[in-house]
Order: C-alpha cells, then structure tokens, then sequence
C-alpha cells in the first residue's frame, strides 16, 4: 500500500526481532482468538489512483452542480463565491493537515489564523468573545441554550418560530433531556417582525432565553430586535440574536443592540456549501466574566513568551473536557477550524469596504428580483411588508409552486425551497409559499432569466 | 548537543514575530475586493440606502482593509510557522496523525462535491448519495454494526448522540430510571462530558493493574440505574480489554447496552468485527482511522453506527437505496431527532469513501498490522532509555499507541513530561499527547501511526535517548528553556488565563490602554 512506508519483508522482520517476537500475528495475539476474524471483511478490491479518480469522477458526474443550474437555494446555506486567495490558503499543508495546537511554540500560524478568526467575528457582530468554531449555526444555537442555562439557571426558552425548521429540532433534541419548555413566539403577519406583544406575554422570571434571528428564516429585517433588548433584560432573561453573518457588513450589529450572544453559520464567508458540510458555526458573547465561563468550546488568546515575544495558546482550558469532564461547558473537541481560517481569510480579503460592497449588491439584486416577481400576475410577492435581505417569501396564486419548481428544473434552475414539502409541520400558517434566496454570484441576466421562466411557466 | 531544526520565525522586531492583520492594514485606503453593481439594476430599485432600515444602519465596521498580495503574504507567514503532518512525525496518542492522502483532497475539491446544495433535489444528487451509501456500507462491514448515520461531525459530536439513542431506547422501553452511563477512569475526557451532556450520571469505572476494566468494580457499579457503558478498545492505554465480551454480557445482563469510542480503531481494521465485542452502538472518527485532515483542529466527521433492533432511533434523515436509487427517509418511528443540520460533512466522508477505495480489503489488515508494528517497535526501543518505565499491562503486546512514564526524571528535573515534550520540538518532532492518560504519572501516549518509517521511528527514538540520557544530565537548563528553534519560544499560558485577551478588541480596548 502506497501510503505505508514498511512493508519491506526484512525490514518488518528486523523490527519484529527488537520487540521480541515471531511474527506480526503474535502482536494481535492477546485478542481472544475467537473474537479474531479470519478474513477482513470485503470492502472491494483496492483502487490505484487513476482508477480511482477515474471512478470518482464517474460517480460524482451524476450531480448537478450550482455551477451548472441557476441556484436560488438557501435557508441556511447559500451560494456565494469564494475567492481563490481562500481556497489557496486552506490548501496549505501547514494548516490543513495539522492537528489541534496543544503545542503552541510550533502552532503560532494556526493560533494566530485563529486568533484573527475571533477577532474578525467579534468586529463584525459587535461582541467581544468569539469561541474558536463550533460545528454549524445549529449546534451553536444548542450550545447558547445551554450556556445561558447554566448562567441563569432557569428552564423556559422563547424561540422565534421565524427560524430553520432545522436549527429548531435540533435545539429540541438538545434540550429535550433537561426537561425545558421551548416556547414559540410569533412573528407579525404584516411584517414578519417578532410579535412583541407575544413577547411581552410570555417572558417571565422563569424565562431562561429569548432567541430571534435577523434577518430571519423568510430574509425580512426585524426591524423589532432594537426594542427588545430592555424587555429581555429587565426579565433577567439572556438575549441571543441569531445572524446572517454577510448581512452585518450593512446591518447594524447585536451588540448594538443589547445582544448577550450571538450565533451564526460562517458558511457564507468563504466556504462552499459542500451538501451541507463542513460549516462554521459561531457563538460570540461579551466580555464579561459570567458569561465567558460558561463559553463552550475552544477559546485562543494573546500572551507573551519568556523573552517577551507576543504570541497565542489556547485558554480557559479548565472549562473544557479534557480537564473539567462532566462538568465541562461543552464536549465539543475536534471543532471546524479550517473554516475559521477560511473565513478569517475571506473577511481579511474584502475587509471594510469590500463586505459593504458586497452587501449592497445583495441587497440591489434582493430588492430587483423581488420587485420583478411581484409584477408577475398570480404570484405574491413580498408577502411581508419590510425591507429584506438575500432571502424573500414567494405565494404563487394561480399554480403549485412545486409545479413551477419541476418545470423551471427541466430548464436548469433550481426554483428555491418549497417550504410546506420540505418542513411539513413548519408554517403552516402561511400557507404554500417558497423560500427564494440570491447572493452576489447573480447577475441581472440570471435574475431577469428567472422571472423570464416563471412568466413563461405561468402563462 | 545540537539540534539543527529550525521552524520558520517571521521576527519583525524583537517583540513580535508577526503582526496581526489588523496592525497590517493600519493607515492609508489600498486595493480592495469590490463587487460591482450594475447601473441599470440600481436605477431600478432606486438607490442602495432606502434598502436598509433606518435604525438598522450600521456605521461602523472596523474590519481591516488590505489589498489581495497583503492578505495572501500574511496567512502564508503564519502558515510558515506551523507544523502539520506534511511536516514531520506527529505521535499524538488517540489522535491517529496518519498521512492525509493527496488524491483524497483533489477528488472533495471537486465543484461536483463543493457546489450542491443540501436542498436540492434528490436526483440532481445521486452521485454524491452514493458516496456516502457506499462509506456506510463499508464501515458496516468493517464493524458488523449495519445502521448508521453521518450527520455527526466529530467523535464527541457522535458520543453525545450515542449517548441520546441510549437514553431514547430506554425510554421506549419504559425504563426511565436508567440514568448512569459507566466510563473506565482511562477514557477520553469527552466522554464524560458528552453523557453528562445527554442526561446521564457519570460512574467512573476503576482499571485494574493491566490497564484493562476492574471486572469486580463494574460488577458492583452495575444496577438497575445502569443504562449503558462506553468503552474505548484497544484502551488509551493501547491494551486491548480481553474481557470485552464479559464486559459486554455484565452490561447486556443488565439491560444495559455496550457504546465504542472509535477513536481507536485503527488498531483492529479487518482484524476484529466490534459487533463480535459485543458492542452495540459506536462511533468511528473518519478524521482518524479514515485519513481526512485534522484542519488545525477540525473539520472531522464521526460515523454513528448502530446494530439491528437499533435503527429507529437514528437522528433523521436515514439514507436508503432502492433499486439504484438513493433517497432520504423522514420516517424514522423512534428518531433522537436532529444533531445538526443537514446530513454531516460531506467533503470529509468524499475523503474517507476515497480512502477505502484505495485500501481495499487487504490494505485494512495491512493499515491495523503495520500501525501495531510501529507502535509495538517503538516502545521496544524506549523501554530500554533511562528515567523511562511502563506502567500497566507488564510486557503484553500494545496496539497502535502506547503510554509510558518520565516520573522517574522527577529527581532530575519538574513537570518533566512537559519540558521534554517541549524539548523535542527543538529537534522537529510533535510531541506525544502529554500527561494524558491521567492514571499514568508524566504519561507520555505515543502513536506512530502505520505512515511513519522505522527511519522516522529510529530517529524519534534517538532523539528521545539524547533528551533523557544526555542533556538531562549534562544541561537540564537546555530543556528547561525549551524550544529554542520554533518559532517563538516558551509561551506563558498562565498569564494567558489570567489575563484573558481574546480578541483584538479586547486587546485594544484594555489591555493597550492598561499598558499605556
């Protein structure tokens, strides 16, 4: 095997010597040997390179790449462009094939890259603490319930039912062993705010978090998040604000206004959407010794060394499982640090003014396409009167969206989520709508394309 | 004694060896990444500012800006100063640092693995479906265990809902006071924590003098509270448990069920089935055994396999073919839920699919044998050195890592685990995982991995001989004010916990004003 350097027969021989014993088998020979297979079980005949980038290549032909069909997907995962400074970085064997940097003396890059990541979050969200990466928005927003319940010790979590269907079950599973109560709160049919008369109804001394995204799932801007902090805090509940990371380079970040926590998925700063994974989920909180104790996952921080040489480690340690086991704030290990390098990269490539244009032309192309599909007859659109970022809900009047989607597929676009077929269950209230979303890849032509298709389909 | 190896150091002045990115771009406006509008799209929304909400505005944005040659000299010094496997010889024990094959990485860099949409239709995904059916069906085999799941991105990721299916099947079963997961005192740390975080009580389980599981201390911890024991096998000692299978009946008697840590496997390719142990759900850690890239950290992936009578309580969706075609199914009756979002981390499971392809049958044996050998050889070498010993297991064959003890060098110098650890990167090597197994006294957890040469493995251990048998005697204070030739030198963590600066704006807006 071309990956294994001793395999010489001799050579194996001479090292079998040194330890003392006969053969390789007399190695395995404390295992009881009715437990001993006889024959490895058949994986398939071993591939050499060529056949198997030739098999590979075969297999995979049978994707249909965002490259090849018109994209309007998202609803947690969007298809941007990742510039190839990126790919170059993450490319480098000096970080991709390293492993966690306990020995920081020879980890400098990986802790410094990292160490840039937090600092790059915590500019953009407005925090100050960012951990070193989790595994995706959904588990951080799991890893924010918990953390807030261990700070204020109560049990009853406010969780706006604008958000993934996603992120929401895997909350639920995630809580369901501390026997919590999960409590909706709804959205303003008008304009896709957060309700805040809901709100005011249902937060009480009990109430552990209130979490709301923003944007949030249907792309509206809450233009509600900036009351909220002082209902929140005044309840003695921790706020958390979920974000679409790309949306702060116009938005105003959390920690405006009044954020404890913010989570989010770094997927959009340089990171394919690889069917779902790998992602980058983020946790981000303030500065303040309550709540950085209770922070879960890896955190990197500036010191210096012996001969006064600034540097970075890992810290806090004692809040993690290698030392503190069952009583750790998480039992998060391998994380997604990659994809914070990655995403350190992209937000140090298109810094300040790039972010702020490439948000503005998100926001040009949200708006065009949204106005030229609501010109379409049958179909409404906005369904929420407010301001939207990349993502918008889609009512078609005269024909099944999920017939417009196979049609428009046939054509080489894939035509947005079908919410009721994907999430049944999930918003039901609005009845049969999609999820369409754009990024900065399209351009007019590709826009106009769709509306084009639809008109056609819907003539 | 001399150590030739030098890591690269970008020393700027005498304090710094790189600035961050944001002191680079301090000053003046340079070349940026833009994104352009087209005139007539702008015309026809009518200007970018009434798209924003006024009280949402943001104003300010202290991001660095830098031009494109900035950002990629930058990250490319910082890249200088790391060591990956590429590098050189990386023993850290339980943590399986095998090469990372090439090809793996070209084939998920592909735009058929990177540009697909989790949302996209079912049949525009085929190829990739595939892939991870065919992954799946490899790994059953390989395990005996037929189910599984990929939606987990790491070992503990995995532990954590292995330890929620335990806790849903006794559920189902009405069995709600089984609330105590058992762990031997040597398992991985995450292991307690990923119980404690599924509900459980944790029941430290004691070893005996080989290492293995106290039989007689589980027999006593076992009740009808018992809800399930996790064990890793061969142990982070390297020792494979003998008495796995009586493990598993005691558990099993019970009514209890048997969890594998996979983080270990590399030991037992196509040597052992774990369904044959007796164990009835388990993690494996494609990042590990499988040879995807640890990424500084992450991205990993864990598999989460289950035997029969378990599969509906996997998190949904479950994979499923018919008939040549690959479908989602939504309808698993018993389902845990959702871990994460979407169906795992595709890219890693393209690499590890990629991997078993190439090994084939006869390369699993051949991986397990020759990881053994190394580790079995190297230790051999070892055992003789001064101040070294090995506690546990007498001189019982290991697996594919070992752990063994500086507390010896105790009369020489302190913490001599760690200064050696430190020392040993003078000479280019990544130190072992230190101090871990706790129940090992300067514990020293070494694990060559089948991808190092007995030259590599020759030279670690001479380099080791020289550390122990030389310098220590001759200039304790050479390994004491270890590293010398990395990039920076000893780096104090204690402050860094004291004084946590986290960010650059931690940074800035304390610490620099504080100093000042």
């Amino acid at each position: 095997m071309r990956y294994i350097p001793n395999t010489d027969k001799e050579l194996i021989c001479t090292m079998l010597k040194e330890i003392g014993v006969k053969s390789i088998d007399d190695l395995f020979s404390d295992i009881p040997e009715k437990l001993r297979l006889k024959e490895p079980p058949d994986i398939g005949i071993p591939l050499d390179e060529a056949e198997l980038y030739r098999i590979a290549k075969e297999v995979l032909s049978k994707n249909v790449t965002t490259e090849e069909f018109l994209s309007f997907l998202g609803g947690g995962i969007w298809d941007h462009y990742v510039p190839a400074a990126v790919d170059e970085i993450a490319a480098k064997q000096e970080f991709y094939t390293a492993y966690t940097p306990y020995q920081p003396e020879i980890s400098q890059g990986a802790l410094q890259a990292i160490f840039e990541y937090q600092s790059l979050i915590a500019e953009l969200t407005g925090m100050e603490v960012v951990s070193a990466s989790h595994y995706d928005w959904s588990t951080a927003l799991a890893e924010a319930a918990l953390m807030s319940m261990r700070i204020n010790r109560r049990s009853k979590h406010l969780i706006s039912a604008a958000i993934s269907p996603e992120r929401f079950e895997v909350l639920k599973t995630y809580l369901s062993p501390l026997g919590v109560t999960i409590v909706p709160l709804n959205y303003e049919r008008e304009t896709g705010f957060l309700d805040l008369d809901d709100l005011e109804k249902k937060i009480d001394d009990e109430t552990c978090m209130v979490y709301v995204e923003n944007p949030n799932f249907f792309g509206v801007i809450d233009e509600n998040v900036v009351k909220l902090a002082d209902v929140v805090h005044k309840k003695g509940a921790i706020f958390v604000i979920g974000v679409n990371t790309i949306s702060l380079g116009a938005l105003k970040p959390p920690g405006e206004y009044g954020a404890d926590i913010v989570v989010g998925d770094g997927q959009q700063l340089g990171i394919y959407p690889s069917f779902g994974g790998p992602l980058l989920g983020i946790i981000a909180t303030r500065f303040d010794r309550r709540f950085v104790r209770q922070m879960p996952g890896r955190l990197v921080g500036m010191t210096w060394s012996k001969r006064g040489v600034r540097g970075y480690v890992i810290t806090l340690q004692t809040r993690e499982q290698h030392i503190r086991r069952e009583r750790a704030t998480s039992n998060i290990t391998t994380n997604e640090s990659l994809m914070a390098i990655r995403a350190a990269v992209y937000l140090s490539l298109l810094g300040k003014d790039g972010i702020k244009s490439l948000c503005e032309k998100m926001l040009v192309n949200t708006a065009y396409l949204m106005s030229r599909l609501g010109s379409i007859e049958g179909l409404e659109v906005p369904i929420f009167n407010s301001k939207h970022f990349q993502e918008f809900l889609v009512k078609s009047r005269a024909k099944k969206w999920s017939e417009i989607q196979q049609s428009l597929l046939r054509k080489g676009i894939f035509a947005g989520i079908d919410l009721n077929k994907r999430f049944p269950g999930f918003f039901s209230e609005l009845g049969e709508v999609a999820l369409l979303a754009t990024t900065e890849i399209h351009t007019k032509a590709d826009l106009d394309r769709l509306v084009r298709e639809i008109e056609e389909v819907m003539r | 004694m001399t150590s030739y190896f030098r890591q690269s150091r970008w020393q700027r002045k005498k304090e710094l060896i790189e600035p961050t990115i944001f002191e680079l771009s301090k000053g003046r406006k340079r070349g940026y990444y833009r994104f352009s509008i087209e005139e007539e799209m702008l015309k026809a929304v009518g200007g970018v500012q009434k798209l924003i909400p006024e009280e949402l505005r943001r104003d300010e944005l202290n991001l660095p800006n830098l031009s494109e040659p900035e950002v990629v000299r930058h990250f490319s010094r910082l890249a200088e100063m790391n060591y990956g496997i590429d590098s050189g010889p990386y023993w850290l024990g339980s943590c399986t640092m095998k090469y990372n094959p090439k090809i793996n990485e070209k084939i998920a860099g592909s735009s058929k693995v990177r540009r697909l949409h989790p949302y996209q239709p079912e049949e525009t995904v085929q190829g990739a479906l595939k892939i991870m059916y065919e992954l799946g069906e490899m790994l059953g085999k390989i395990t005996g265990l037929r189910h599984w799941t990929f939606q987990t991105s790491a070992g503990a990721h995995g532990e954590y809902l292995g330890c929620s299916i335990i806790r849903a099947y006794h559920l189902d079963r009405g069995e709600k006071q089984r609330d105590e997961m058992l762990i031997p005192l040597s398992a991985h740390g995450s292991n307690f924590a990923s119980a404690a975080m599924a509900g459980f009580k944790v029941v430290r389980i004691p070893i005996n003098e080989n290492g293995c599981t106290d039989l007689a201390a589980l027999r006593a911890a076992i009740g009808d509270r018992t809800a399930g024991m996790m064990i890793t096998n061969p142990n982070t000692l390297g020792i494979f448990e003998e008495e796995v299978q009586e493990i598993a009946e005691l558990i099993h008697g019970a009514g209890g069920l048997l969890y594998y840590d996979g983080a270990n496997l590399n030991a037992l390719l196509g040597k052992v089935l774990l369904s044959a142990m007796g164990v009835d759900l388990a993690h494996l850690n494609l990042h590990k055994t499988f040879s995807t890239p640890h990424g500084t950290g992450g991205p990993g992936a864990g598999a989460v396999l289950v035997r029969d009578g378990l599969e509906d309580f996997l998190p949904i969706p479950v994979l499923r073919e018919r008939d040549g075609r690959y479908y989602f199914d939504y309808k698993v009756p018993k389902t845990v839920g959702r871990v994460k979002a979407f169906y795992g981390n595709f890219e890693v499971l393209v690499k590890a699919w990629a991997y078993l392809k190439t090994l084939g049958t006869d390369g699993l044996r051949e991986v397990s044998e020759i990881a053994v050998l190394n580790a079995n050889y190297a230790l051999a070498k070892l055992r003789g050195l001064k101040w070294v010993s090995v506690e546990y297991g007498g001189d019982r064959p290991r697996k594919h890592e070992f752990v063994i003890s500086l507390k010896d060098a105790r009369s020489k110098i302190d913490a001599p685990a760690l200064h050696i650890a430190k020392r040993l990167l003078d000479y280019g090597l990544h130190p072992p995982t230190i101090y871990f197994p706790p129940v090992v006294e300067e514990a020293f957890m070494m694990e060559p991995t089948e991808t190092d040469s007995k030259e590599d493995i020759d030279r670690y251990v001479e380099v080791m001989r020289r550390i122990l048998e030389e310098e220590l005697e001759e200039n304790p204070e050479l390994i004491l004010n270890a590293p010398h030739n990395s990039s920076i030198d000893r780096l104090d963590e204690v402050r860094a916990a004291r004084e946590p600066i986290l960010s650059w704006k931690i940074y800035e807006r304390y610490y620099k004003r504080e100093k000042a």
